[in-house]
């Protein structure tokens, strides 16, 4: 309930950031704009590897459902190394965004984006973490399924962070500015 | 909702969310298939259908992860307040915000 | 996952780690003391945490309150010479933060984490480390925002810190850096504190008490903790863009680039007007559980304070924007905002006539509790009317920005909220202390505090109308007018009357003092209360309750005492408070088990609190804060919720006793 109760708040702070973008996006005095920068299909890969760790999340919350020990590690590992590599094309995207030019203080366009997918990366980031502790955790349990509810709740967060992005993706990368 | 009802809810919840892992990787691939929709949007010009398309698209696919991912579909009545509420409050200071920024107009 | 979650909570993963903590990090045993410091610093208790909010809140109220005067001081006279104008700037601004976070949320945080497990008949908080976590985060956040004071300057862009004038241009000093960290983290605090008390509310009710059998006290906290829930990540949005513009150059608010200077102020007031409501509702929360008790008759109309409590925090929602009528929106946002405005005056309006309808006809009994319930009742009124006229669009275009605004929330957050949380006081004093607070000094604390009150905040509405600014440092006698406007004399009675209402304060802490060493020991049912706390000893034991209760009546504890007269139609004592409670003491559940003390919560927060200070002092100390919080972070997710045996001394060598495992209630 806790972690709904959350998942709530942070819409707010989500809805914020990408106002703020939505506000800002066109605004652009000096060095690139939106449409000079974004690689769509580079981007469209890691979106796509996002939802599939989404679905490996599923698979990891069922078979911790069904006390499978064994699976639960191996999928929770596979949703980590498939949000690592989401957090990794986002530090490739950022450096080649800034060797065009875009730093984070050139124009709004560029503070509000990064803001935006920094903080959703820093999310990101986090689940990884959350992910690979509780990996560990579960190695250590002497009892087999012991916390399904566990990866139930931090799949909660994984997923959530995964809507955010479809969000973003649609509104940032594809609705031009 | 005193104590025994709600324990009584629980275990007809979590029998309910049970999701397959079939029907997960179904939607998956639903999901999948929706994204390379939107994606399709850069390269063939939609007219004017662009916009309402991404739109639907990216409303869909996200209840479609809340609803069935996260299963709020199958979830007490409480956690789909907590967090609809948030959602729609969310939506609803943003877009207003954001009018009177002219944003839409 | 169930919506019942207990304290044993499933969402965190100590309970099935059967640990101890010598295995799991490696680090020193539990802090298992019952006494001395450690016993408070490390505690998990939510009475503990109460009283602490509570003395946090209150050392604050007199730092605010100081600087309250200063400002009165320097108006007190044309040209005063007291405070400079960068200090008056730095003044009002802190003045204004301080209570409002510092003062005004954690002592409601106090009233809230004391009596909310206990009218709802738990044993404690849906999350005990939760809320010790919650607790040290706003202490963090405050220490770091009066830091500020010692190290170059605090902060003076005013409590709403409009960009661009708080970017680096206008304000360079490091004021407006420490402020914005230090309310970024009081603001996690709070998130976090209130959706433990949310889940604490819904999840951990005696058996028995639907929501609609809940005292309205619990029912306006819980309003209240939604509104946090939900206006907190706003603000925090809004410091996140004005701390990267700050440290890190980004170009949110500055307007050379095209930015919008009114981005900062919805999104500072899309969580501003619910903190109004965050403010005043645990005091309407205090005065519906006193004025009941002192009436002796039931709350009138309880569905309907109830559901005006829920309405008022979700209009609160929409109304933001009234804070900005003077910026130009347009004509139809301007006439949209009006009439939200307007709108919530009448659940505001219900309540009013609620509470004067649950006194009427009853027996008033005019302790000093009760006092200051009906001095709310009547300044709150007061400011109620006169912010009714600032959601006239018009009329508020003349009014804001100066005094008369001032004198508004003046009267309803210290005629209302103020008033409120002292009533709070009389009432729960024997509950949380074991002792009386003086009636007679209490007498002498409200009425000081009603006519300080009235002459302080009353003469700015003339002020204002007359046109003096707010936030001007000076005034001249030259300009000050004449006859029955001169701005001279008004403000003169107004600083009187400040000083007025800092001795009824004083009379209050001097109470205090004086409670503490010759207060005579409260009853048990000092009162002849209504609700659950009172079924419990004075203070209340470890566990609360030796048994949990089971509820069938909204005022729970009264309708043990009293039962109608089949007859007559009158309620008939059958028992008094003490009994209840001894029959409560002879039937105690065995094996009653808590939740033990915990390191980390105090740690994640000294590391949150290195974080902070490093955005302004550079990444080498925020990396530190961060390997702080990740460290103790996995401690607090890796430590069970009890302590084990081996934890504790062994009774023999002064140590206390191992405790039992047992369900919490």
């Amino acid at each position: 309930m806790a972690m709904w109760l959350f998942l709530g708040s942070e819409c707010l702070l989500f809805g914020g950031l990408i106002s703020t973008y939505m506000l800002y996006r066109g605004r652009v005095t000096q060095g690139p704009r939106p449409s000079q920068v974004f690689d769509i299909p580079f981007t469209s890969v890691s979106s796509f590897v996002l939802l599939m760790s989404s679905l490996t999340m599923v698979l990891a919350v069922t078979s911790a459902q069904r006390k499978d020990n064994h699976r639960t590690k191996l999928w929770l590992m596979v949703t980590a190394s498939l949000g690592a590599t989401f957090v990794g094309g986002q530090v490739y995207e950022f450096t080649a965004f800034y060797n065009e030019g875009l730093g984070f203080t050139t124009n709004l366009f560029s503070s509000s984006f990064y803001t935006l997918t920094g903080f959703h990366g820093v999310h990101v980031t986090v689940g990884v973490i959350m992910l690979l502790s509780l990996r560990g955790i579960i190695s250590k349990d002497k009892d087999t399924g012991d916390r399904p509810e566990v990866v139930e709740l931090i799949g909660l967060y994984w997923h959530f962070v995964d809507i955010v992005w479809i969000i973003i993706f649609t509104l940032v990368y594809l609705i031009p500015a | 909702m005193n104590a025994t009802a709600t324990d009584t809810h629980e275990q007809h919840d979590s029998h309910a969310h049970g999701l397959s892992d079939a029907t997960a990787i179904k939607i998956a691939l639903i999901l999948g298939t929706m994204t390379a929709l939107e994606v399709s949007t850069y390269f063939v010009d939609f007219g004017a259908f662009f916009m309402p398309v991404l739109m639907v698209l990216m409303v869909v696919k996200f209840l479609t992860v809340v609803s069935y991912f996260m299963h709020l579909k199958f979830e007490h009545q409480m956690f789909k307040f907590l967090f609809y509420t948030g959602l729609g409050l969310a939506l609803f200071v943003y877009f207003v915000a954001l009018a009177t920024f002219k944003f839409f107009s | 996952m169930a919506i019942i979650e207990r304290p044993t909570p499933a969402d965190t993963i100590s309970l099935r780690m059967p640990v101890t903590p010598a295995q799991s990090m490696g680090i020193v045993r539990r802090p298992v003391t019952s006494t001395g410091w450690k016993s408070w610093v490390f505690t998990v208790d939510h009475k503990k945490i109460g009283i602490m909010y509570g003395v946090f809140a209150m050392f604050f109220f007199i730092v605010g309150g100081v600087e309250a005067l200063l400002i009165r001081l320097q108006l007190a006279a044309p040209d005063g010479k007291i405070l400079s104008a960068d200090l008056y700037n730095q003044m009002f601004t802190m003045h204004a933060t301080t209570m409002i976070f510092l003062f005004a949320m954690p002592m409601a945080a106090a009233f809230a984490n004391y009596f909310l497990p206990l009218q709802l008949g738990a044993r404690d908080v849906a999350f005990p480390r939760l809320n010790a976590l919650g607790l040290w985060l706003l202490v963090a956040g405050g220490l770091i925002l009066n830091s500020s004071w010692f190290l170059g300057g605090a902060a003076d862009g005013g409590w709403f810190m409009y960009s661009p004038n708080s970017g680096p241009v206008f304000s360079p000093s490091n004021g407006v850096d420490f402020w914005t960290i230090g309310v970024q983290i009081a603001g996690f605090g709070s998130l976090v504190s209130s959706i433990n008390l949310i889940v604490t509310i819904l999840n951990m009710r005696a058996p028995g008490m639907t929501l609609m059998k809940m005292p309205v006290f619990c029912w306006m906290i819980m309003v209240v903790q939604f509104l946090l829930v939900f206006s907190l990540p706003v603000i925090t949005v809004a410091l996140v863009l004005l701390t990267f513009q700050r440290s890190f150059g980004a170009t949110f608010f500055d307007v050379a680039q095209g930015a919008d200077p009114l981005l900062w102020q919805h999104l500072f007031w899309i969580f501003g007007h619910p903190e109004v409501y965050v403010l005043i509702l645990p005091a309407f929360g205090i005065i519906s559980e006193v004025l009941p008790t002192f009436s002796r008759k039931p709350l009138f109309g309880y569905p309907f304070v109830v559901f005006s409590g829920a309405s008022i925090g979700l209009v609160g929602f929409g109304v933001w924007s009234h804070h900005m009528f003077a910026t130009g929106l347009g004509p139809i946002s301007v006439a949209a905002f009006s009439i939200a405005t307007m709108a919530i005056a009448i659940p505001t309006g219900v309540k009013i006539f609620n509470w004067t309808l649950t006194m009427w006809g009853g027996k008033i009994w005019y302790s000093t509790a009760m006092k200051f319930a009906i001095g709310l009742i009547v300044l709150f009124t007061i400011g109620g009317l006169s912010g009714v006229t600032h959601a006239v669009a018009p009329s508020d275009t003349q009014q804001t920005d100066t005094y008369y605004i001032v004198a508004h929330f003046h009267y309803v957050l210290v005629g209302g909220m103020v008033f409120g949380l002292f009533s709070g006081f009389y009432y729960w004093w024997p509950k949380v202390f074991g002792k009386m607070l003086n009636e007679k000094l209490g007498g002498w604390n409200f009425w000081l505090m009603v006519i300080g009150m009235n002459m302080t905040f009353g003469p700015m509405h003339i002020l204002g109308l007359q046109g003096q600014p707010r936030r001007m440092y000076v005034w001249t006698e030259a300009r000050a007018g004449e006859g029955f406007f001169n701005f001279g004399f008004w403000n003169r009675v107004a600083s009187l009357g400040s000083f007025i209402l800092a001795i009824g304060i004083l009379i209050f802490l001097i109470n205090v003092v004086h409670t503490a060493r010759k207060g005579k020991p409260a009853p048990l049912d000092p009162w002849d209360a209504r609700t659950l706390e009172w079924i419990t000893t004075s203070p209340p034991k470890e566990h609360n309750f030796d048994r949990i209760p089971v509820v069938h009546h909204l005022d729970e504890f009264f309708h043990r005492k009293y039962q109608e007269n089949t007859t007559t139609g009158e309620m008939v004592q059958i028992a008094t408070g003490a009994q209840l409670v001894q029959a409560e003491e002879d039937n105690a559940d065995a094996h009653i088990h808590l939740p033990s003390p915990s390191y980390w919560p105090i740690a994640i927060a000294v590391g949150v609190g290195t974080l902070g200070l490093g955005v302004v002092y550079g990444v080498p100390i925020m990396i530190v804060g961060v390997l702080i919080i990740l460290g103790s972070a996995f401690g607090f997710v890796l430590e069970p919720s009890v302590a084990d045996d081996i934890d504790y001394d062994p009774p023999m060598s002064g140590g206390q006793d191992t405790k039992e495992l047992a369900p919490l209630g």
